[in-house]
This record gives structure tokens, sequence and C-alpha cells, in this order.
């Protein structure tokens, strides 16, 4: 038995025990398997498995023979390299920490057993997606995560918006998943076979080849890649299937912190690192890359700033960022991806879980109906500005280091549309920690502008304006909700630290311990370049954070009157470009017009079913016609015999 | 004498296998009809035996050969060269097992809900699970027809008498539709016996190289009986509605075996009987698999009928059957075969589950229910999973299925393949849908107070749910059992077409 298969496996036990046992034994203890488990994990990675990888040894290794068939052969399997290493910190460390958090958060519900059930078999899929060695089982993990986002966006189910946002991520997700699968077909059909290392090995070989796809000859590296990014786009939300992430915040805020920013919506950029002998063999591909992940960067950034529900906000945000994750894979800066990716995990997975503690405190989403909460909640509001700093890149934090890489390696690449994209990003340094801060002191600062809906229940949706009743019993969370969130913080601050630029005095071991799986890209530029780049960026954010404080601390009319102004641009950013709206009319509708007027009304019933009661019809019509000709009446039969007969005797005389 | 394993065992176990069930229901009727526990016993003790006789088959079986095996051949007509000739190799082992199992759930759920002519009722269960073993283990044509035509009556009757209130319009389009394609198969098989000179030999006729346009000719009539009991589009229209009208027993038999059978006429006949006759209306017999995947896929997106949207989806999932039949690769065949037997357990259980809630409501309206997994949660739990298998989703039997058919489809025909797996994402579509209306949201009052599951029905699920993840994780003791059957039946496909696509060349080279 392998230490490291103890990792995926523990999770899966303490789900089987909690399914079982759960609802009748565990009840109130259902946590304690889960987060036995979870941290277990944690440990071995931290003891075993990263010393282990740091060291540079890969592990590669079969468990057992999953499915046969012909020449087609896929094992369940172990990949340990420092790309896994980097991934099984971040899951763990994370879903570790949201655990525990979760104690307190889902404390008293009523399924409670099925919310750690469902946590640890998340943990299970995700766990299993970034270890194995191969497209298969990267897929089961894939699905399964998916599977579990599905249940848990929906555990309120009994909520109509949480049974459809539930559906909605699942559907979605097939959509890119639809082109994932023939990627992966598509694999199996150039490489004979699924397992990364002889896929890898053998990438280059392809380099050129073209293929006939439905009629069109395509480049085979290109068309693979941009397959397999189809897979991504859906589970990173990235433009344009990005509509179902801001619905999944239906779900309970420890789910929103784990699988929709820290770990699951991830998988899209680890699955593009993970690929990368495939996607650098086209430029296609790569500047595709970039550029949708630019894009959504952008175009999610500048909906966040007009959103109201604070964990919508922080999800258009997750978008945002994911898109730069994108953008540095795309401009071959995979390092610089996954660095963000990792820094991202913390920061967000903070945001995400102090916005839950705000929510467990004044039970309302809507940040209108915030305000002032503060000097309630000291250390909630400590932590969400720092997890603010470190994700609007304010030097000295986290994400400072991390986005500050992306734009410097987007401006730096050979990359044909680095210089786009790197204006692009330089944009979204603007606006992430605008709408971020503008959301912190809109909830922390002023005055209290809610009521509180379980007191009084007719002071719902900020009709109760200014109202101080209720506003007493705002406290701080429970310290098994604090201490995660202090210790997200501290990630969340120094956790990039290990990414300092060497321009900066640091060593940046990030990108060093994951060139053997990812490479390193060439740079072209000088010191002075990237000091302005940087400089650049950084005077960009605090400027975001000065002109949000301006409009949000100080003008306190203004954000209205502005949006008053220019309603229109207002009202499309407020209604998400209209993109929901969008897919229902040209996609959702027509086919369900098209399933119920056309197929069953018309098809089905008239034309099939026509033909197959018609023609029964037809030959009894016909027969009862002929059953008339046997009426029992003699002298019928004898005028016919008669009729008969002259008709014989008429032709033969005829014919003589 | 063919290359055939003869059976080793001290006893006939294939004949035993099918005519034990036939003594279950002459026990059955020597009994008397008050007794019904009496009556109900008998047909579980009965079938359970069945079933744990034809588990020999399972251990027993040797997986490295193409050969059939457990092979009993008696002379029945001589006069007509008619054999008693039974075997079974590794496309039809595993039915024979899916059906023997079948019983037993099929007697299980029927235990409370049949209540009038119990008697007769188990008989024909009885009879139909008799009848169907025997279509996969028969060698000899003339055997073959006559089970495979003898299977109709217990079900005509099962739907016609114990069905839902349009069951007699029902139970008679599913008899009509059926016997007009058999019949056309008839013909067939007659003509088959006179060409190779008065043999209903299976086995003998396999070896026979016969002219193209006769296999043409010969692949069409077989086609009509077989596309019928599929159902491939557009003969399915049978399907919605008996599956809908019959007592649950009958809609988990017409789903887990009855359908197989035209699936599995395609593998033991069509194919290796006339090889160049499959290989040239494999464009035809795709597009057709294509259209079943995404018309029944839609259809069941306006439905408002449980049974009758589980229905429509079984249209959908055995297009994907026959996509991969017809993709005449190995990951096509063994996809295809292991996707019916998928088809048969997942279907087979969600309409057992059905069944469950239809006991206690009465009613297969969607709209009637609401919110039941906070009061049936252990249901809601089970149903889950047949869900998620039915959708395909990897760790489930569905998924190993689905994606080895799509494999071998992509490989066969890129667009083929590109558009079965637009199936999936509706697939997706109408089974979520149908699991949110029915489990989440807010509670229906129709159903408030439901008892869940309780014993005998959850013994009924279980060994399904066993299935789901047992062929989901380890799908390769399944898979083995197909490899030398399908790699012969592949060679067998292929060995005919080296010759017609040189023609086809010679044809076009003299064209040009």
């Amino acid at each position: 038995m392998k230490l490291y298969l103890l990792i995926p496996f523990l999770p899966l036990t303490a789900f089987v025990i909690n399914i079982l046992l759960g609802k009748e034994v565990l009840r109130d203890k259902a946590h304690w398997p889960s987060i036995l488990a979870v941290v277990g994990s944690f440990f071995i990675t931290i003891t075993s498995v990263l010393p282990q990888a740091m060291a540079g040894k890969v592990i590669n290794e079969d468990l057992y023979t999953w499915m046969v068939s012909g020449t087609f052969n896929v094992t369940v399997g172990f990949l340990i390299d420092p790309l896994t290493a980097v991934m099984l910190v971040v899951v763990t460390t994370c879903a570790s920490l949201i655990h525990i958090y979760a104690v307190g958060y889902m404390h008293g519900d009523k399924g409670y057993y099925r919310f750690f059930a469902y946590m640890s078999l998340f943990t299970f899929c995700m766990l299993m997606l970034v270890m194995g060695n191969n497209f298969m089982q990267l897929y089961f993990g894939w699905e399964g995560v998916g599977l579990c986002s599905y249940f848990l966006i929906g555990y309120y189910f009994n909520k109509k918006s949480a049974a459809d946002a539930g559906k909605k991520a699942f559907i979605v997700n097939r959509f890119g998943d639809f082109g994932f699968g023939i990627g992966v077909f598509m694999i199996f059909l150039t490489f004979g076979t699924l397992h990364y290392a002889p896929v890898f090995a053998n990438a280059a070989g392809i380099t050129g080849q073209t293929v006939n796809f439905l009629g069109w000859n395509v480049d085979l590296p290109t068309l693979i890649a941009l397959l397999l990014f189809c897979g991504a786009v859906g589970k990173s939300a990235q433009v344009p299937l990005h509509v179902w992430l801001p619905d999944a915040m239906e779900g309970p805020t420890p789910v929103s912190a784990l699988i929709h920013a820290a770990t699951m919506v991830t998988a899209g950029v680890f699955m593009v690192a993970r690929c990368n002998p495939i996607f650098n063999l086209s430029e296609i591909a790569m500047n595709t890359v970039a550029i949708v992940g630019a894009t959504t960067s952008l175009f999610t950034a500048t909906i966040a700033i007009t959103q109201n529900d604070i964990k919508r906000i922080i999800a258009y945000s997750t978008c945002s960022h994911l898109g730069l994750m994108f953008l540095a894979c795309g401009v071959g800066a995979y390092a610089a991806g996954i660095f963000h990716l990792y820094t991202h995990a913390f920061f967000k997975a903070l945001l995400f879980l102090a916005a839950g503690s705000v929510i467990h405190a004044v039970h309302t989403n809507d940040i209108q109906e915030m305000g002032g909460l503060k000097k309630y909640m000291p250390i909630t509001y400590a932590v969400f500005v720092i997890a603010a700093l470190s994700a609007g890149g304010v030097p000295g934090f986290s994400g400072f280091f991390s986005k500050d890489e992306i734009i410097w390696s987007a401006y730096a690449s050979h990359s044909s549309v680095g210089k786009l994209v790197w204006l692009m990003g330089t944009a979204v340094a603007f606006f992430t920690p605008f709408y971020t801060f503008r959301l912190i002191f809109l909830t922390f600062h002023g005055k209290y502008r809610g009521g509180h809906p379980e007191e009084h229940g007719h002071s719902a949706h900020g009709s109760s304006h200014g109202s101080h009743q209720g506003e007493h019993h705002i406290h701080e969370s429970p310290k098994v909700m604090t201490i995660p969130l202090i210790l997200l913080a501290v990630g969340a601050v120094a956790a990039g630290w290990v990414g300092i630029p060497p321009i900066l005095g640091g060593g940046a071991h990030f990108a060093e311990f994951l060139k053997p799986v990812v490479g390193h890209p060439e740079f072209h530029g000088t010191h002075a370049e990237e000091w302005g780049v940087m400089g650049l960026s950084t005077i960009i954010a605090l400027s975001g954070i000065g002109l949000a404080a301006f409009f949000y601390l100080r003008k306190t009319d203004l954000p209205e009157k502005i949006a008053k102004q220019f309603s229109g641009i207002y009202n499309i950013l407020y209604h998400k470009y209209y993109i929901d709206e969008l897919y229902h009319y040209t996609i959702v509708k027509p086919t369900l017009w098209v399933a119920d007027k056309v197929i069953v009304a018309i098809t089905d019933a008239r034309i099939i079913e026509g033909i197959v009661n018609g023609v029964p019809g037809a030959i009894g019509k016909f027969s009862g016609n002929l059953r008339k000709v046997q009426t029992g009446l003699a002298q019928h039969y004898g005028i016919l015999m008669a009729a008969g007969a002259f008709f014989i005797i008429a032709l033969v005389l005829l014919l003589r | 004498m063919e290359q055939v394993i003869m059976n080793q065992l001290s006893y006939p176990i294939l004949s035993t296998v099918i005519f034990l069930p036939v003594l279950g229901a002459l026990l059955i009727l020597i009994t008397r009809r008050s007794w019904e526990l009496l009556t109900k016993w008998i047909a579980l003790g009965t079938s359970i035996l069945t079933f744990i006789v034809s588990l020999t088959l399972f251990t027993d079986f040797d997986k490295s050969t193409h050969k059939m095996q457990f092979v009993e051949k008696h002379s029945w007509i001589p006069n007509w060269n008619i054999n008693y000739y039974l075997g079974v190799d590794g496309i039809s082992i595993l039915f024979v097992l899916l059906s023997a199992l079948t019983a037993i759930l099929c007697v299980l759920i029927s235990w409370n809900s049949i209540k009038a002519k119990v008697k007769e009722f188990y008989i024909s269960i009885l009879l139909t699970t008799s009848f169907m073993i025997g279509v996969f283990c028969s060698l000899d044509f003339f055997l073959f027809y006559l089970f495979w035509e003898a299977m109709l009556i217990p079900m005509f009757l099962i739907i016609g008498v114990w069905g839902g209130p349009n069951r007699i319009y029902a139970a008679i389009k599913f008899f009509l539709y059926t016997l007009v394609g058999s019949v056309l198969m008839l013909v067939g098989i007659i003509v088959l016996y006179l060409y190779a000179g008065k043999s209903f030999d299976i086995l003998e006729l396999m070896t026979k190289n016969y002219p193209y346009t006769m296999q043409l000719w010969l692949f069409w009539a077989f086609f009509a009986a077989f596309a019928v009991k599929v159902p491939m589009w557009p003969v399915h229209t049978w399907l919605p509605d008996a599956h809908t009208e019959a007592p649950t027993a009958g809609s988990v038999i017409l789903a887990a075996i009855l359908i197989k059978m035209g699936a599995y006429g395609f593998l033991r006949f069509s194919l290796p009987l006339f090889p160049e006759a499959s290989k040239a209306m494999t464009p035809a017999m795709l597009t057709l698999s294509v259209i079943a995947i995404i018309y029944g896929a839609v259809i069941c997106l306006a439905q408002t009928d449980l049974k009758r949207l589980i229905a429509y989806s079984s249209v959908s999932h055995m297009g994907f059957v026959t996509l991969g039949i017809f993709a005449l690769n190995i990951q096509g065949l063994e996809g295809g075969i292991l996707q019916m037997l998928n088809h048969g357990v997942v279907t087979g259980a969600l309409f057992l589950s059905v069944g469950i809630v239809y006991d206690r409501t009465h009613s297969r309206q969607i709209a009637d229910y609401g919110g039941l997994a906070t009061v049936m949660p252990i249901y809601a739990a089970f149903f889950m999973v047949f869900t998620l298998a039915s959708v395909g989703l990897p760790g489930t039997n569905g998924f190993i299925g689905e994606f080895l058919i799509l494999l071998g489809g992509f490989a066969a025909n890129k667009l083929a393949g590109v558009l079965a797996c637009t199936g999936i994402i509706i697939g997706a579509g109408y089974m979520l849908w149908l699991y949110q209306k029915i489990f989440f949201m807010e509670i229906n009052k129709k159903i408030i107070g439901l008892p869940d599951m309780d014993i005998r029905e959850t013994i009924t699920l279980v060994p399904l749910i066993v299935l789901v993840l047992w062929i989901g994780i380890y799908p390769n003791s399944f898979l083995s059992f197909m490899h030398a059957s399908v790699q012969h039946l592949l060679e067998r496909v292929n060995a005919g077409g080296v010759q017609e696509v040189n023609i086809a060349k010679t044809i076009l080279e003299v064209v040009r």
C-alpha cells in the first residue's frame, strides 16, 4: 500500500461512512469523518508527497486496469510531479480549512451529514482529477467534481432557484465536456493511448499534420488543443460558458469557497497546463486561450462593478481571475498561471468565507442592506480587507506577485497577441480592486441599512432604510469560523512569497519548481520595462481602490447619479450583458419548442403514428367494404352469380 | 461437426435454466387459486433457483475462446433437419444471466401491486423468462423462431390484462408491430434454409458465403424484425405505448430484455450471416442510430408522463447500441454489447423505481410530484444513482458503455460520433429536469406522508445498484467475456469485406 493512495481514498472512505451512518448514527458529529480524512490527506501531502516532489522524484504508477477493449486500454493510475504536488497543496489546504469553517457555518442544518458527505466526495473526485496519469481518469474526476458541484449548488433543493442553478451548472458544463470528450477521442485515434506520458512524449511528432474533421482539413494539434480547451471553458466558467458560475452561488458559502473558487473551477487551468506539450504546438490554440482568458477577465470584471449580491460579485471576480490564469497559459507562461491559481485559492477562498461570515450574521446577500459592519465583526473585516488587497494586487500581498508575473509575461512574451492581452490585463487590474473595495465600503463602512429579516419578517428587501432595529443582533462569527479565516489570511498575505521574482530580490522558486513540467517561456524585455509594467499596474490598482473610496466613502450619492446618467451602459452591465436571456431565447426555448410542437405533435403523432395507425386502418376499411359483399341475402348472390356467368360467357364469346 | 464445446457438466445446464421457470409455472398451475402467497413464493423460488443455476455459466465460462459453450444438441424433427440445439458464447451469455436476474426482480416488484389473476400473472412472468432465455441460447433457427414468437404471447397478456387504462390498444399495437417484423424474418429464415441445403443450423449457415444481392434482401428482411424490437427510429412508436401501459414488471421485462433481442439479432445473425450487406448498409444504419439518439432525447424534453419519458429515453439509448454495433470495430461492438447490459440494468431499475412510487400514488404524471427527496430520502438516493448511470457519469456503468460506443463510432465515422455526443448533452437535460421536478423544489401536497421504501423494495433495487457500480468501476469482469467472441465476429465480417472493397475499387477505376 502506497502512502499517497490515502490522499484520495481517505475522503472517499469518509464519504461512504457519512452516507451509511451519517443520518442515523453520526448526526451532528457527521463532520468528524470528513474533517479527519481531509486533514489526513493534507498531512500526507505536506510531509510525504511535497518533499518527494521537491527532491525531484516523479511517481507514475498504475493501480489497476480500468477498461480494455481491443487496443484501447486505460488504467486507474497516479502521476505525482511538481504540478500535481502544487495542486495537492492547494486542494488539501483549502479543503481542510473550509471543512472546519463549515462546522460553524452549517451548524444546525437539517442535511448536515449530507453536506459533509458531498464535501468528502468532492474532495475525492478533485484529488483523482489532479492525481490521474491519463485522460480517462482526468475525465472521471472532471465529471465527478461537476456532479458534486451539482449536488452542492442544489443543496437547498426545496428552493426552485437552487435546484435550477444546480441543473444549469451541470448542463452548461456538458456543453464544454462535449468538446472535451471529442478531444479525448481524437487523442486516442492519434496516439493510440490515453496515458499522459506516451501522449506528451510523442506530441511533437504530430506537428504540422492535418486531419479531415467533418469535411474540413484542419491542423491536428490545433484541433486537439481547441477541443480540450472547450472543456476548460465550461469547467472554469470562461466566456461564453461563464453563465453557470454566478448562479452557482445558490449553494452554501463553504461550497462556493471550495468548489467555485479554490479548486474545481481551476481544473480547466490545471488541464491546459498539464497538456502544455499539445497546446505549445499550435499558435492558434494558444492565442485562443489567451484571448478567451483576457476577454473573460475584462468582461466579468465590468459586470462585477454593478452587482449587489455579495457572493455574485465575488463569483464574477473568480471568473475574472480564472481568465487571467488562461491569459498566462495562452502566452506560454504556464507557471505564472498556476502560480496565480495557487495564490488565488487562498485569497478567493478567504473572500468567500469572510462573505459567508457576513451572511451568517446579517442573513442577507444584498450589500445594499448591509453597511457599518466593521464595528461588530472586526476579525471578518480585517481578513476581508487583507483578501481584497491581495486580490487587488497591492504590492507585498500574494496576489500581487502572481498577477504581476502574468502581466509581465504577457508583455514580454513572443506571443503575437501578447501586447493586446497585456493591455486587457492591465485594465482588469483597475476593475478588480475597484469592485472589491466597493464591496467592502458598502458592507463594512457607513451606516447599517438593513433590518433583521428573522426578527422583522416584513422588512425583507431594503424597505427599512436606516433602520437600526435588529442591528444589535449582529455579532462576530464563532471561533470555528474565524480561525480558518485567520489562517487563510496568512496564506493570502504570504503564500505568494515563494514566487517573488528576481527583480524584487526573490528566487522565483515557484516557477523553478514547475519548470520540469511546464517549461519556462522566453521573455524579451529589459529590467526597465519590467519595472515600468509593474509600476503601471500597481498605480492602476491603487487608483482603483482610491476611486472606490471616493465613490463609496466620500461622495456616496455619486454612484447612483452616474448610474442614472449612463443608464444604458449601467443596465447592460447590471443585466450581465443579457447573456442568460440570449441563451434562453436562442437555445433553451427553441429546443423545447421543437420537442413539443414539432417532434411530439407532428413527426411522432401525425407522421409516424399516422402511418402506423393508418395502414391497419386502411386495411380495415378495405375489408370492411369487402364484407358488405357478404350480405347473406340469397337474391344478391343470385344476381352476382348471374352477372358473373354473363361476364364469363361474354368474355368467351369475345375472345373467340 | 462445428467447432463447439459440448456441455461438460453432469446436467444439461442450458436446458435447466430454460425449463426451470416452465416447471415453476406448471407448479403454480396446480396450486389452488386462493393460495396467493404460495403462488408468489413458488414464482420467487423458481426464479431465484434459475438465477443460481445460471451463475454456473458465469463462473465456468471459458473466456479464452469464441466457440459456443455448454452446447446441447439432440435431433428433434429429423425429416426437416431440425435439432434441439443450444449453446452460449461471449455475446449471449450475459443476457442469459440478466434475464434470470430480471425475473427475480419482476416477481419481487409485483408482490403487492398485482391483485387480480395472481396465478396467471406469475405464470406469464415465468414463461416469458423461459422463452427469453431460450432465444439467447438457441443455435437452431427453427428453435430460435419458436422462442422468439412464443415470447410474444405471455408478454401480450401481461400488457393486455394487467396494464393501465389504454392497455388493449397498447397490447395489440405491440403484438402487430413485432409480428409484422418477425414474419419478414421468417421468410428470410426459409430462404436461408433452402439455399443452404435444408439446414437450420445457425453455426453452419454462418460458415457459408451468400451472393451479395441475396445478402442484401435477407439483411433487410431480418432488419425488419430486429429494428422493430430494438426499436430503431422510425419504428419505435409501439414502445412508449407498451411501456406506459404495461404493469411495472412488464415494463421492466420489455426494457431490460425484450428490446435487447433486436440488437442481439443484429449481432448474432445480421453481421455474421450477411457481412458484405452489413458493411454496405453501415451508413444507413449509422444514420438511423444517430437520428434515434437525438430524436429520442429531444422528445423526452416534452414528456409529462414519467414512464413515457423513460420509454423514449430507451429509444435514445438503444440508438447508442446500434451505433456501436454498426461502427464495426471492437470498441463499438463491445461498447454496444455492454450498453445493452447497462441499459437493461439502468432502465430496468428506473422502471422498477417508478413502479415503487406508482404503487403509492397511482399517478404517472410528473406534475403530481415534487419535493419527494424530503419525503422519501432513501428512494431519492437510489433514483439518483440510476439517473446518473442513465446520464453516463463516470464511475457508473453507463459511462463505460457510452464511452466505448462513442469512441468506436467516432473512429468509424467522425460526424456520427460528434452528433451522437449531442445526445449526451440532451440526455443530461431531460434526466436532471425529471429528477428536479420529482424530487426537488417544494413538496407537492399529493405526496405528503408517503412511506419510504420498505425492505422488499430495497432488496429489489440493491442488486442493480451493485451492477451499476461494479460495471462502472471494474468493467473488465464483463468486457472480458466478450473479447474472443467479438474478435471472431469482426474477423468474419472483415474476411468477406476485403473482396467487396476491391470490387468497388475496380468498378471505380473502370469508370474513371
